[in-house]
């Protein structure tokens, strides 16, 4: 037994076991993976439902996710754009290649993001006369952990919001991941963003006096969660704002996205 | 056989390793406020804890002292991180719910102590069932402690409504306490209480006696 001890025995037991155990994570990691990439897919597809307000328990996603058309917007110009495969398109690997995105200055950057894709991937959903009945827009920005990823869903009249939902952040439980609360995003829907042409929503500290002149344009702060729900504020200012989807906003009402 | 299925039992309710040895509190605090993430979890620290013995335990002629404990985790959290794997593609919703702690695993200190204790001087077949049993005990207690929590905090069991709520026009008001890590500490607690009440050879000796009052004239 005492030539367990050796260096050698050590050295020999020591890399063959690495490498039976790298063989068995990776061949799981790589027979799991397109079952993981669906899971993640539809994770996505139920996140633009639910932000839109539109998620009904118990059907099917992929059923409910019909009647929502993705569409790539080019953040340049505000305009519909074909370069990009909206299904195969990843805004967030986008945003790290110099070539798909442009550096932001920190004047213009308020919700800590660095680099702007060029494109983006917007879902339009459509009632039963084939008009837009609900605009989803991906957005993200930084809390205080790390950058929360979510959709905003607005009305038709690209004002009024119809429902938000992060899919993903790393905010602390019960402090800055009660912006996953229903509760709290339940204040949403109703809000108008813009006033006079600028972003005007926003999360105070507090609650909202529904009787103040600017309530519809004020969210509930979260308590304990200064940095989180400031961080849900500036990103709503940034991508709705002119760097963002504004001139989107305005050009597909006015009709010429 | 005998031994076997003994192996297989003591852990369950005579050597339970929450409530006899208290490992494994951690996990036991974070995941009870519903049934079927315990359920999961439960599934998850048994595969986790049974293989992982079966594996220290064939190559444990081989493993060298001196670096026993770090081929130990090499093999829980290979395991872990395919358990892992396996939940993210096949349970995404409650792998999501349970987030770190299936990660977590790899300290579960029930796992650790087992391969340590047990399958570094038994056979592989004993090693196993050991760690079988271990993970049957840690599930003992957490579907008990999630039982009571998800039952009595939300009024629910597997997500059924059980207890209809004031909040949705029934009449049960839910303790919202036991939707909190800390209620599970009582929860074990009164658990440990009832099992020692039945088996009393689990009450350990006091380290102190107490002694008894000095009486007041003494005192002054």
């Amino acid at each position: 037994m005492s030539s367990n001890d050796s260096i050698k025995k050590t050295l020999i037991v020591a890399f063959s076991l690495c490498i039976v155990c790298s063989v068995i994570v990776s061949t799981a990691a790589v027979v799991l993976k397109p079952a993981q990439q669906k899971n993640q897919a539809l994770d996505v597809k139920r996140n633009i439902l639910a932000a839109a307000g539109m998620l009904q328990e118990g059907a099917s996603v992929e059923e409910q996710f019909a009647q929502i058309t993705p569409r790539v917007v080019d953040l340049r110009t505000g305009e519909f754009s074909d370069a990009v495969d909206p299904d195969a398109y990843d805004q967030a690997k986008a945003s790290k290649d110099p070539q798909m995105s442009t550096a932001l200055e920190p004047a213009e950057d308020p919700a800590k993001i660095f680099r702007r894709a060029h494109y983006a991937v917007v879902y339009l959903a459509r009632n039963a006369e084939g008009d837009i009945d609900k605009i989803i827009l991906p957005v993200h920005g930084y809390g205080l952990w790390g950058t929360l990823y979510g959709f905003v869903a607005l009305e038709s009249d690209a004002n009024t919001i119809a429902g938000l939902g992060f899919y993903q952040h790393k905010e602390t439980p019960g402090l800055g991941g009660e912006v996953d609360n229903p509760r709290w995003k339940a204040q949403w829907p109703g809000k108008q963003v813009y006033s006079d042409g600028d972003v005007e929503i926003a999360v105070i500290k507090g609650t909202v006096d529904p009787a103040a002149a600017n309530a519809e344009y004020k969210v509930d702060g979260l308590a304990g969660a200064t940095l989180t729900t400031r961080g849900v504020s500036n990103l709503l200012r940034y991508w709705l704002g002119e760097n963002g989807f504004e001139p989107f906003l305005e050009n597909l009402k006015t009709g010429e996205a | 056989m005998e031994t076997v299925k003994e192996t297989l039992t003591t852990p369950i309710f005579r050597n339970n390793p929450i409530a006899l040895q208290i490992l494994g509190i951690c996990s036991a605090l974070a995941v009870t406020s519903s049934l079927k993430v315990t359920l999961v979890m439960c599934i998850a620290l048994t595969f986790v804890c049974a293989f992982s013995n079966l594996g220290v335990s064939a190559i444990r002629r081989h493993i060298p002292g001196n670096i026993r404990i770090i081929v130990q985790m090499v093999i829980i959290a290979s395991l872990v991180i395919v358990v892992d794997e396996f939940l993210k593609a096949y349970a995404y919703e409650i792998s999501k719910q349970l987030s770190v702690f299936v990660g977590l695993i790899i300290t579960n200190c029930i796992v650790m102590g087992r391969a340590e204790a047990f399958a570094m001087k038994n056979p592989p077949l004993p090693s196993f069932i050991d760690g079988v049993g271990n993970g049957l005990g840690y599930s003992v207690v957490l579907i008990a402690v999630a039982v009571v929590r998800e039952l009595f905090g939300s009024g629910k069991l597997m997500g059924f409504e059980i207890l209809p709520l004031v909040t949705e026009g029934g009449w049960y008001n839910p303790n919202g306490l036991l939707l909190l890590p800390p209620s599970a500490f009582f929860l074990i607690g009164f658990f440990i209480w009832a099992l020692r009440s039945f088996d009393k050879e689990q009450v350990e000796e006091p380290d102190f006696k107490m002694a008894s009052h000095t009486p007041a004239r003494e005192g002054a």
